[in-house]
């Protein structure tokens, strides 16, 4: 990994609304974190069953110890969001190179929903950001469930964390599920690893 | 040594099981919810014979424990802050009581109210006691505290309150294990009069509590907890409790802090420790997750010559949770961020899931009440709380656990007829039997939908202790036979339900309708709970 004396670290926002597999993004990088053996936070919004309400998880990976459960605002290095309109809820999280992944489809379950365009557009001028259209891409692959995979693939470039952890992570997360939701998910956060363009 | 990762809730139910438990009792409420259901889940816990219940309520939950503690055994309850305040009456007078086996008590806070009525800080309740009171700063503090707070709780023969908030309770970080012990052997108190608080008996007791008091500001000094982390500069001193020394020293990673902190997580603190403390500084900052208790115990009421800043003078914020940002700017640090604001960004508040039963019990209700004057519908907490808020706008009240039934009979006593109340199937088993007694008692004119899911529904969807048994519970309250009504709670049925309703609201007297239908987001799990009921039913 990197050299001991050097800080590394990685604040990651994850973002969407129930359901829509935020818990399953960060227990991945979980694993995997642990398997890079590096110190890790991660902090859940736990205690509503309903569906539908807005969902955010920080996670945070170091070299070093860490001490706050929540990313300060102004640090996040990245905005994962399953959801469009959720991404921009965080954006004061963002340092000011933070990059910004973010699904494009609207999780439309508000009267109030704000016109698409608009939000895309505020996406696309943040300074790094990628919109993907990760419902279809699933759907391509076998699974629309998995589009969460498709946008940790598109983030795995941006997470320090080796690759090949990701996926083991995900051997181990959905093993008991079986052999076939293990490739879908697989062939998932591959299909985003290729989606991603500098 | 084994390395986990875990939630706050877990790390202490994982220590629980290490420490060697019996037993854990609790009623689900977020954020505690998890440390009883890790332990149900828990394969360890399993061998160990380990007894993991869901109570009936936080008050049967800590009785329950206390039975344990008096067999010798070490035992938890656990509930959310507003929890405390049902089990206050055992709580008490365990404290006078003292224990026999390690028995420890978690609260959890949820200051900011991410998902509760108040932000009422644990630390009172500890005090208020005059027990020990541990308050973990992190995951792995939550660990090694719970294996501590046992020790001296069978050292000292007393209760030990810890004190968590929701984001250590929610946050998940590795945690390294001490090796497992044996639980205890059944072992009787001393003097088996111990636990009979008759008024003689129990100023003998409450006088070994004060006697205690020395000890424990002793232990608090010398444990290694709480502890003076010394600098240069003492123009400032920091005072810092729980969790808020991590958001300090988030805004201090990369350099050093130049002022002496003093890290405070367990209670009661030794007077000299702070005394050394603040004579050794110009001026003292406290910081505390939660209320100003340290704070206002240095104010005092004249003060003390020296400036105290904290929640009271406008250096921190007066309520709502604490975060590194606040910190930084108590501190005059900037940090730059976006500053982007959007004005189209619509919130996104919960609402009752699309094809929720609780839907259709409101839409029939409402179509009742069109005949009666609006702000009639007391309620209670539960998913079926969001009834309150459009398209619905059907309930007028949710106080605590239980209050809709009695508020409803206060209002009727007032006047208010019908008055109706609104309560889920877990709500009236915790709270909700005791009112609709009064109510009975007086046949006053209350209409009580009890909207049953078959499961608690708000913190997750854990086993209700009301399944299977609700009609039976409210006829042998008394109620009379032909006000118990049972709905069916679907579109197609929507017309039979409102008539029912409207007959029963034109009733006088008090009646119950029971509305019936799954939860759809636990079905897997309602479907678990009915055959684990049918095992135990089989052994009556
Ligand atoms: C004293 C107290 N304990 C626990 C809670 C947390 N809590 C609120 S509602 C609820 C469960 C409600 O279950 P039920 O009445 O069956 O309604 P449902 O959510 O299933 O609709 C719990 C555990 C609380 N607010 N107050
Ligand atoms: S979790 Fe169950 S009870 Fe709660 S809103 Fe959803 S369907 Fe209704």
């Amino acid at each position: 990994m990197e050299n001991a004396s050097k800080k590394f670290k990685k604040d990651i926002i994850i973002s969407g609304v129930g359901g829509q597999g935020i818990v399953s993004i960060a227990s991945v990088i979980g694993f995997a974190t642990l398997e890079a053996k590096l110190f890790f936070k991660q902090s859940e919004v736990h205690g509503m069953s309903q569906r539908g309400g807005d969902v955010q998880s920080h996670f945070r990976i170091s070299n070093k110890p860490i001490y706050s459960d929540l990313i300060p605002m102004g640090a996040a290095d990245i905005i994962i969001s399953v959801e469009p309109l959720e991404a921009l809820r965080y954006v004061n999280y963002l340092q000011k190179d933070g990059w910004v992944i973010a699904n494009k489809n609207p999780f439309n379950n508000i009267s109030n929903y704000p016109d698409l365009e608009k939000v895309w557009n505020a996406i696309e001028e943040l300074p790094n950001s990628l919109i993907i259209d990760a419902d279809e891409e699933a759907r391509k692959l076998g699974s629309s469930k998995s589009a969460n995979m498709i946008l940790l693939g598109v983030a795995s470039h941006l997470l320090g964390i080796e690759y090949q952890m990701l996926e083991n992570a995900i051997r181990t997360l959905f093993g008991r599920k079986g052999e076939k939701i293990v490739d879908i998910n697989i062939q998932c956060l591959n299909r985003g690893k290729e989606l991603f363009v500098k | 040594m084994r390395k986990l990762p875990l939630m706050g809730d877990e790390a202490i139910a994982q220590a629980a099981i290490d420490a060697g438990i019996s037993a854990i009792y609790a009623y689900p409420g977020t954020p505690s919810t998890e440390i009883t259901e890790y332990v149900q889940k828990s394969k360890q816990a399993k061998e160990q014979k380990i007894v993991a219940h869901w109570s009936a309520n936080e008050k049967t939950a800590v009785e329950t424990a206390i039975g344990v503690s008096y067999a010798g055994k070490r035992t938890m309850a656990c509930m959310k802050h507003v929890g405390l305040n049902v089990a206050a009456d055992p709580f008490m007078n365990s404290a006078i009581t003292g224990a026999n086996g390690g028995m420890i008590i978690v609260s959890a806070d949820d200051p900011s109210m991410h998902s509760s009525q108040n932000e009422q800080d644990s630390r009172f309740y500890g005090k208020f006691a005059m027990i020990p009171v541990l308050e973990p700063h992190d995951q792995q503090e939550a660990y090694d505290m719970v294996h501590y707070g046992f020790d001296i709780s069978e050292k000292y023969g007393t209760p030990v309150l810890m004190r968590i908030t929701t984001r250590l309770a929610h946050s998940r970080a590795g945690v390294t294990l001490q090796e497992p012990k044996q639980p205890n052997e059944l072992k009787m108190p001393g003097d088996l009069r111990q636990f009979v608080l008759l008024p003689a008996l129990a100023r003998n007791r409450y006088s070994l509590l004060l006697g205690k008091q020395e000890y424990f500001k002793k232990e608090s000094a010398e444990s290694g907890f709480n502890k003076l982390i010394d600098a240069h500069d003492k123009s400032l001193g920091v005072i810092v409790s729980g969790i808020a020394y991590n958001y300090l020293m988030e805004n201090f990673q990369d350099k050093n802090f130049p002022h002496p902190i003093l890290r405070i997580t367990q209670y009661p603190i030794s007077e000299k420790m702070i005394q050394d403390f603040v004579n050794s500084v110009d001026e003292v900052m406290v910081i505390e997750e939660g209320s100003p208790i340290i704070e206002e115990q240095l104010r005092g009421f004249m003060g003390f010559g020296k400036n105290v800043k904290g929640r009271l003078d406008g250096t921190l914020p007066r309520q709502g949770e604490l975060n590194p940002n606040i910190l930084a700017e108590a501190f005059g640090f900037d940090y730059e961020h976006t500053n982007k604001t959007y004005d189209f960004l619509a919130t996104r508040p919960p609402q009752l899931c699309p094809g929720c039963p609780h839907i259709d019990s409101y839409t029939a209700l409402n179509e009742a009440m069109q005949e009666y004057s609006k702000g009639r519908v007391m309620s209670d907490i539960g998913c079926y709380t969001l009834g309150a808020l459009p398209p619905f706008n059907s309930i007028n009240s949710c106080v605590d656990m239980g209050a809709s039934i009695t508020m409803a009979k206060g209002a009727a006593d007032a006047g208010l007829v019908p008055a109706v109340s609104v309560i889920g199937d877990s709500t009236f088993i915790h709270s909700g039997i005791t009112g609709l007694i009064d109510c009975i008692a007086h046949n006053s004119p209350v209409t009580i939908l009890i909207v049953d899911n078959e499961v608690v529904a708000m913190t997750g969807g854990q086993k209700s202790l009301s399944m299977g048994r609700l009609e039976s519970i409210i006829l042998g309250c008394g109620l009379n036979p032909l006000h118990l009504q049972i709905i069916d709670p679907r579109k197609k049925y929507h017309k039979e339900n409102v008539e029912i309703f409207k007959k029963e609201l034109a009733y006088m007297g008090t009646s119950v309708i029971i509305a019936r239908r799954e939860c759809i987001v636990a079905l897997d799990a309602i479907k678990k709970y009915k055959t684990e009921n049918e095992i135990i039913e089989e052994t009556k």
